[in-house]
């Protein structure tokens, strides 16, 4: 949990906006260290979490929390993270064995144009299952979804639009229905504004989440260039249905990552730099 | 990175469960110690050589047990092909197990490539045998030493020995003795000599990946790769090195067309390697010829889907060859991925700035340079003689007038 984000987007561990859909995305660049802030952020939060790690080994989450000050391992334990690891679920799909073992979650890898229905039946029935706990059990807080990334589903196969439906189902179960909060990674890398639309898939994809969401971390390397201090940007942008219309809110904000860590700055004030 | 921290956070869970606090002393005894690897002084993982030492710097200190290096070749793949062979030769002086695979040329082909190792242990040892032995009586009981600190050094290694440091010194001139390069296990996967299977299952694999993903698990499961395997024997990593992946040998068509119908073939195959990769010690290497692909969104997906990424451009062929900015220099050497493994951090490179160069022997990486313009004199003389090589090039006209140098 980065502590000056968090204050930056108003919310601590005891008091957050509950039915939130927050898009993390990036554009050359790595967004991944905020997937990080949420995982703990809401565990510290004492929320359910369903993380759904296509892109990296459970090992890697658990050592960088360890390093945030959150043992995943404790959490698994104690029913607190479900915590599916598509890499290691999508090799028994992809080298076809003689004894099926994998869940079914990562079904789409076998045939994608189904779509991702099993990717979903497994967070809605984990979700939705979480209210009827047996008695003595920890108390939790609302369910939180979080999924590290989803345009790598664009690059097994799967198409925006199957992607854009599994968010928006996602959406509706977790934020509208449960009343918790959906943190998703989308990452991209063309350039921006393209004329041709050469990058179809991923630009698209960015285009439909960010229309779904009410919240995205838009992290971008600096338009100057490469610097050893100061590892990018991040545009935080709020979109509030107020009343009658939408008002969007927009903050951009200049980060370095740390080894436990990061610091957000406005930018030009980089402490290298003062 | 799996291999190393899986097995100290299974140990840190068993321990905390009964002990509730996350704090734990580093140490670094809990880590495999396997020749050839070290711990990395960042984040502790372990890491092996890729042979080119300049590229171990750039890379942070080497290769991370459990990842990928993508290679985007040159090209001429000339220069990735050597990055590739001193990988793989890097692999057999430490003695680890490799694995090869090419649809171009056949892997025995490159492992007969691999540059001859410079042992300088080996090479002072040899000559200094001799007269050792003269005065071995009176070195034994001769209490006094002047380099005690080698005293625990083995005396004498013979040329076949693993070496377990970190890290060796190639000649690429010369090509590794045959006993040398036979000692290491080697698997092989030649993609023509491989029977391919149709598997309706899979929509979006080619066969020739899903062959080549299967062979893979089969040998990582059958040595005793895996990091979950019972730690009967001691360890080892293996190091796999695949050629040209994506090229229209493997059967796919990326290259070939703008809108290709395997898009996403190679970008499974990654997946399921990187699966394969993070749950047991091997490393690989894998070059793509990146210049023939021509969407940039799908080439950079594919490098998503590695760990480190790096791109060689290679002044052959191009007009940089001749320009006397690059006369130093081979090609450009561009980082464009640094693993963000078990860490928040990733180290990245001090400077984008990088190019690279192949000497006689050797092949390293260096800080783009422009060379020095010593003094004022000698660089005018010398841009006054290009302009003059220029027009003398361009037009052959004597009729070009207010050039002093042609004017009799």
């Amino acid at each position: 949990m980065f502590a000056e984000l968090s204050s930056i987007l108003n919310a601590s561990p005891d008091s957050f906006t509950q039915g939130e859909f927050i898009l993390v995305s990036d554009r050359q660049s790595d967004a991944s260290f905020l997937i990080h802030h949420f995982l703990s952020f809401y565990l510290r939060a004492r929320c359910r979490v369903w993380f759904l790690g296509l892109v990296q080994s459970f090992n890697h989450y658990s050592a960088v929390s360890q390093r945030l000050g959150v043992s995943l391992a404790q959490a698994k334990e104690k029913g607190q993270l479900v915590f599916l690891e598509g890499l290691k679920e999508s090799l028994s799909v992809l080298i076809p064995q003689d004894t099926n073992t994998g869940s079914k979650a990562m079904d789409f890898l076998r045939d994608p144009a189904v779509g991702l229905k099993s990717l979903y039946e497994f967070v809605r029935s984990g979700v939705s299952s979480s209210g009827s706990r047996a008695e003595g059990a920890e108390e939790w807080g609302p369910p939180v979804l979080l999924v590290d990334d989803l345009s790598v589903l664009l690059s097994l196969g799967v198409s925006v639009g199957a992607v854009l439906d599994f968010s928006h189902y996602c959406r509706a179960t977790v934020c509208s229905e449960l009343q918790g909060n959906v943190v998703m990674l989308a990452r991209c890398d063309g350039e921006e504004e393209e004329g041709d639309g050469d990058d179809e898939g991923s630009e698209t994809l960015l285009k439909g989440l960010t229309h779904q969401c009410s919240l995205t971390l838009h992290v971008q390397g600096l338009p100057t260039g490469f610097c050893r201090d100061i590892h990018g940007q991040v545009e935080v942008c709020w979109r509030r249905r107020q009343g009658d219309g939408q008002s969007t809110q927009k903050k951009l904000f200049q980060y370095k990552v740390h080894d436990k860590g990061a610091s957000f700055f406005a930018p030009g004030t980089s402490s290298a730099v003062l | 990175m799996a291999a190393p921290m899986s097995g100290v956070g299974e140990a840190s869970a068993e321990r905390s469960s009964f002990n509730a606090t996350s704090f734990q002393k580093k140490t670094r005894s809990r880590l495999i110690s396997i020749p050839g690897t070290r711990p990395s002084v960042q984040n502790g993982q372990l890491l092996v050589s890729t042979g080119v030492t300049s590229l171990d710097y750039l890379l942070g200190g080497g290769l991370a047990v459990g990842t990928v290096l993508l290679i985007e070749e040159d090209r001429y793949d000339s220069y990735s092909r050597m990055i590739l062979k001193y990988f793989l030769a890097e692999g057999v002086v430490c003695r680890h197990e490799l694995f090869v695979a090419a649809a171009q040329d056949n892997p025995d082909d490159i492992l007969q490539e691999l540059p001859a190792p410079i042992l300088d242990d080996v090479a002072i040892h040899k000559p200094v045998e001799q007269p050792r032995l003269s005065c071995e009586p009176q070195d034994s009981m001769d209490a006094m030493k002047i380099a005690w600190r080698y005293q625990n050094l083995p005396k004498v290694q013979s040329a076949l020995a693993s070496s377990s440091r970190f890290g060796h010194y190639y000649d690429v001139s010369k090509t590794m003795e045959p006993e040398i390069r036979q000692a290491a296990k080697c698997h092989r996967f030649y993609l023509p000599e491989h029977p391919t299977q149709s598997s309706p299952t899979h929509s979006t694999m080619l066969e020739s990946y899903s062959a080549l993903l299967k062979s893979l698990q089969d040998v990582i499961h059958r040595e005793g790769f895996d990091v979950a395997a019972p730690m009967t024997k001691s360890r080892n990593i293996l190091r796999i090195g695949l050629h040209s992946l994506g090229s229209a040998l493997w059967g796919d068509d990326l290259c070939c067309h703008d809108n290709p119908n395997n898009v996403h073939a190679l970008t499974s195959f990654l997946y399921g390697l990187r699966a394969l990769l993070r749950s047991s010690l091997s490393v690989a290497v894998v070059t793509v010829p990146s210049h023939l692909i021509q969407d940039r969104a799908l080439m950079g997906s594919i490098t998503r889907l590695c760990d480190n990424a790096i791109a060689l451009e290679s002044f052959k062929g191009s007009e940089r060859e001749t320009n006397p900015l690059y006369k130093d220099y081979h090609g450009l050497l561009h980082v464009r991925q640094v693993p963000h493994l078990n860490c928040l951090a990733s180290k990245l490179p001090d400077h984008k700035d990088l190019a690279f160069k192949l000497k006689r022997k050797q092949f390293s990486i260096e800080r783009l340079h422009l060379p020095p313009d010593l003094s004022e004199t000698v660089s005018r003389v010398s841009r006054g003689e290009l302009a003059g090589a220029a027009t003398m090039a361009s037009g052959c006209s004597f009729g070009t007038s207010g050039n002093k140098h042609l004017d009799f």
